[in-house]
């Protein structure tokens, strides 16, 4: 590096301005030219959800942590929200940013627990507004049609057993999926077959076996002719629920749960191979595919209509899907006509749902838009002022060479600019007020590395270097310790990064990319320019301006420049010490 | 400012100098008084935690102050009824803002009490800002900025030592940087700042601001202390005080660059926001980087050359230099104590290249007295008094 920069300053100064222009270049294809702000800067809400294992110990997988950001998204995204942005962070943490005003019934919907279950269908209506009031189209159901109004687009479906336990589950399917003869209920809605009124107030059940017990009474069957989609309701494993579809289109009685979440080991969706229809692969853990067993046994004898099971999220209906046969082994299949989207959706769903985690609210964070303008130009205010007074203290002390000040920290600003608003589009890195205060921070940091060559420099002309050659050997020494500080920085900055939650880490980031920048600056632009600027006539022979003056350095005269009268002396270097040591 | 340039170069040479080791105890006296001070601040009255911290709901929304300001709104969000509100919080912020702070709520009580703090502020529902912390929030920030220091110090133990192929520099740089944190933290207690997830970024910031300085002094050092056991002229110590001087200007001015846009962002975040992250981490920052360039100058290179002089090698070189100082110090005694007080030692490496430019006179013989330079410019050697030599 000093071999190179002592001989071609010009060379890296071009590097730099064809990096520059290579950042601009960028910019200008994307044609982004501001960076993506954080919400307290522009005012919006931040959620920050924590994730916990349901019993409050072990620690959350990233692909689950995964899995929940997807189903998060959607809980979102359903709220009629745009522009949110969802991120995992810290191993077990999901922000979610949703910019302008929202309603606090967000976040509620977007911190639930997710509670997956399956539960025997006893009655379904349709609540369409539109709809008759209440038996659903009746007769006959046609093969491929849902009973439901048309409206739903959800794929009435079927749940098929795999003949093969593992590897050629598909195959099975194959028959079913290319005829998509969705069994799916005809829901007579009139009577969902409550042959037993005994039972009423069912005490919750524990277990599959007395969850498939079950027969809702006629107190329970009264409350769910009056029951609306959105009406309050806990979903209690143990107990029948009053549900809805995502749509609100149709309401479900539903039995106690028969399995929940964390009886399925896994969800995917796929095409069977030959197949052409999109279905949703289950595989259960093995407690759960007994539980399967015995359910999918007492379902399927229930006849024609009265065979369904709802899967249900956070007390949603996702699917009806219909048992005819006994389905052993722990896997099973949904086929139907689903759609790539509806087969990969209700996958992700059996999948979040299987995972056996729940969210605390941790932080919720509602700036007003006013505030954050606020906040936004108090930062850049502060930023101007930081960077003026530093540029006044080194010119003030530096005298001529606080023109190299100013270059080089213009050249940092626009490089630190350049890389936040490229990195807000590639990585969506979002500046935050914390983020600000980093970059100014990083003022500070950059014009120390300055301040450490700068006295180096001064150093060397007073050990009696000539200027010339003091930049080359000052630096080559500044150069370690700028390294080695910034290296401290770096690592700091890492650290907080990697390990810290909430704001710290966009601070911790800006002041990451302003130390790199700052090596970035001092290397190839201040250092070369330092060595070009040494060769004019105004550094070079040390103008009472330039900072490099005899009498601001605090020597008599600068060494090469005048020859001293009295007991010249030689080049310094070939002197050896004579004695006179103490 | 020339002048600030010349002693900076009259520091360079050694002409001016400030006993930096030689004073240690004092200075390890007054950061152990300090530390001890910071800590019974810490225990006895503790850090004033912010809402984040301790859970709660905040809002803010902007309304013009008045002298029943705080009265006002401490009533409507009384007469909320919201469920577990305690006894609601409400202070103003500069002339033109109010903060009112609750217990943690349920959701349907957080709209109310905002609809309410609207309603009285006569601002839009969406232009009051709000913030909502789970009670255990707090402890997960404060739990990860611990382990981010633990893991923090781990590595620069291990990056100085591999740096400095040195464990006693990380150990005197970690000891110094453990110093500025526990007093930092012992400010906040003592003053009763707001500690808010703000402060911590300060205080974590401050890790590798502090560190910055030392590794630049630290660097002197070890550049004085090449090869030093080689010869008999100086103790590590000497050389030590040596590489502090010379790098004191640097120090200071590092601390001046770095102290001016975190000044300027604390009084932007003062004087425009009234409060908030802005303030909170300045104020960290400002105080942290203060301490850090104290410690880096008075208590890390003093620490080094503690325990450097605890090795048998440098116990032998310091035995070594006090013979020969006690040999010389035989033929000019006297003088050498008239001239109490001058300057120290100032080529602690004789045998780098460097320092070989610098001819040091030309008798053999030991100088009567420290000299100054000649018209020449050129320094000439100059010797400690008898008190100020040996150990």
């Amino acid at each position: 590096m000093a071999t190179t920069t002592t001989s071609r300053p010009a060379r890296l100064l071009i590097a730099l301005a064809v990096i520059v222009v290579l950042l601009f270049g960028i910019m200008a294809l994307t044609k982004t030219w501001t960076p993506k702000l954080g919400l307290d800067l522009r005012g919006g809400t931040t959620i920050t959800l924590t994730a916990q294992t349901l019993d409050g110990t072990g620690t959350v997988a990233a692909d689950q942590l995964n899995e929940a950001k997807n189903i998060i998204q959607q809980r979102v995204d359903g709220a009629g929200v745009g522009e949110s942005d969802i991120t995992t962070s810290g191993g077990n943490h999901i922000n979610v940013a949703v910019p302008g005003a929202t309603k606090d019934s967000l976040v509620e919907q977007v911190g639930q627990t997710a509670l997956l279950y399956f539960r025997v269908v006893y009655d379904a209506q349709a609540v369409a507004p539109a709809a008759t009031p209440t038996p659903v189209p009746s007769g006959t159901p046609t093969p491929g049609t849902t009973p439901k109004p048309s409206a739903t687009p959800k794929p009435s479906a079927t749940v098929k057993p795999s003949s093969t336990p593992k590897g050629r589950a598909w195959s099975s399917a194959l028959g079913n999926a290319t005829t998509p003869k969705p069994t799916t209920a005809p829901k007579a809605s009139t009577t969902p077959k409550p042959s037993t009124p005994a039972t009423s107030t069912a005490p919750p059940a524990t277990s599959t076996a007395d969850a498939l017990k079950y027969t809702p009474d006629a107190a329970t069957q009264a409350k769910f002719a009056t029951f609306k989609c959105g009406d309050k309701q806990t979903d209690y494993p143990g107990q029948a629920l009053f549900s809805c579809d995502r749509e609100q289109q149709n309401k479900y009685l539903l039995g106690p749960a028969i399995l929940n979440g964390t009886d399925l080991s896994d969800a995917t969706a796929g095409i069977p191979q030959g197949g052409f229809q999109w279905q949703v692969n289950l595989k259960f853990s093995g407690e759960g595919g007994k539980k399967f067993l015995d359910a999918t046994t007492n379902i399927s004898a229930r006849g024609e209509g009265a065979n369904l099971f709802a899967i249900v999220l956070d007390g949603e209906t996702i699917s009806t899907p219909s048992v005819s046969q006994p389905i052993p082994g722990g896997q099973a299949q949904i086929t139907g006509t689903f759609t790539e989207a509806e087969a990969r959706d209700l996958a992700n769903v059996l999948k979040y749902g299987a995972l056996p985690i729940k969210f605390d609210v941790s932080s919720v964070e509602t700036v007003s838009a006013q505030l954050g303008g606020d906040q936004l130009s108090a930062g850049i205010w502060a930023g101007l002022a930081g960077l003026a007074l530093v540029v006044i203290f080194c010119f003030l002390y530096y005298r001529g060479l606080g023109i190299v000040v100013v270059m080089s920290l213009a050249v940092a600003g626009v490089l630190t600019g350049a890389s936040v608003i490229l990195l807000g589009k590639a990585i969506g890195f979002t500046l935050s007020l914390a983020g600000i205060a980093g970059l100014i921070v990083a003022v500070g940091i950059t014009a120390d590395s300055f301040i450490i060559y700068f006295e180096r420099l001064r150093d060397e002309v007073r050990e009696g270097r000539s200027l010339r050659s003091s930049v080359e050997t000052g630096w080559a020494r500044a150069k370690h310790t700028i390294i080695a500080a910034d290296s401290i920085s770096l690592l700091a900055a890492a650290v907080l990064y990697i390990l810290a939650i909430g704001s710290v880490k966009g601070f911790a980031f800006t002041l990451g990319l302003t130390t790199l920048i700052d090596l970035v600056v001092v290397f190839m632009f201040t250092k070369p320019l330092v060595t070009l600027l040494a060769r004019t006539e105004f550094f070079g022979h040390g103008h009472k301006l330039s900072g490099l003056d005899p009498e601001h350095l605090g020597v008599e005269r600068l060494p090469g420049q005048t020859k001293p009268t009295v007991r010249p002396r030689k080049t310094p270097s070939t002197r050896k010490p004579v004695g006179g040591e103490i | 400012m020339s002048k600030l340039g010349q002693l900076g170069a009259k520091l360079h040479r050694g002409d001016v100098s400030y006993d930096f080791i030689g004073h240690r105890k004092l200075w390890f006296g007054v950061s152990l008084a300090l530390v001890a001070l910071s800590l019974i601040g810490l225990f006895a009255r503790g850090l004033a935690l912010g809402i984040e911290f301790k859970g709660g709901v905040e809002y803010q929304a902007k309304v013009k102050v008045t002298d029943s300001t705080v009265d006002d709104f401490t009533r409507v969000v009384k007469a909320t009824n919201a469920k577990d509100l305690g006894d609601p919080v409400v202070t103003t912020i500069g002339p033109g803002s109010v903060r009112v702070q609750t217990k943690p709520l349920n959701q349907d009580d957080i709209a109310k009490v905002r609809a309410a703090v609207a309603k009285e502020a006569g601002v839009p529902l969406e232009q009051v800002t709000s913030q909502q912390i789970g009670a255990s929030w707090g402890q997960q920030i404060a739990n990860k900025a611990i382990l981010a220091l633990i893991v923090f110090l781990v590595l620069v133990f291990a990056v100085i030592w591999l740096y400095f192929r040195e464990a006693k520099a990380s150990m005197a740089a970690i000891i110094a940087l453990i110093h500025d944190v526990t007093i930092t933290v012992g400010v906040y207690a003592i003053i009763g700042f707001d500690v808010t997830p703000a402060t911590v970024i300060g205080v974590l910031t401050i890790l590798g601001y502090s560190l910055y300085d030392t590794v630049v002094v630290f660097d002197k050092v070890r550049e004085n202390t090449r090869g030093i056991t080689a010869s008999n002229r100086y103790t590590y110590s000497d050389a030590t005080n040596l590489a502090v001087n010379q790098t004191v200007v640097r120090s200071i001015n590092t601390t001046i660059t770095a102290l001016l846009p975190v000044g300027a962002i604390l009084v932007v975040g003062t004087v425009v926001l009234g409060t908030g992250p802005l303030k909170d981490l300045s104020l960290a920052l400002f105080v942290g980087i203060a301490v850090g360039a104290y410690s880096s100058i008075f208590i890390a290179p003093a620490l080094l050359a503690v325990f450097k002089e605890r090795e048998p090698g440098m116990q032998a070189l310091n035995r070594r230099v006090k013979a020969k100082r006690a040999q010389a110090a035989g033929v000019s005694a006297p003088v050498a104590v008239a001239a109490a007080g001058a300057a120290p030692v100032r080529n602690a490496v004789p045998d780098t290249p460097r320092k070989q430019d610098r001819p040091t006179g030309t008798a053999p013989a030991p100088a009567a007295r420290p000299m100054k330079a000649t018209a020449a410019g050129r320094p000439q050697p100059s010797r400690k008094p008898r008190s100020k030599r040996g150990k």
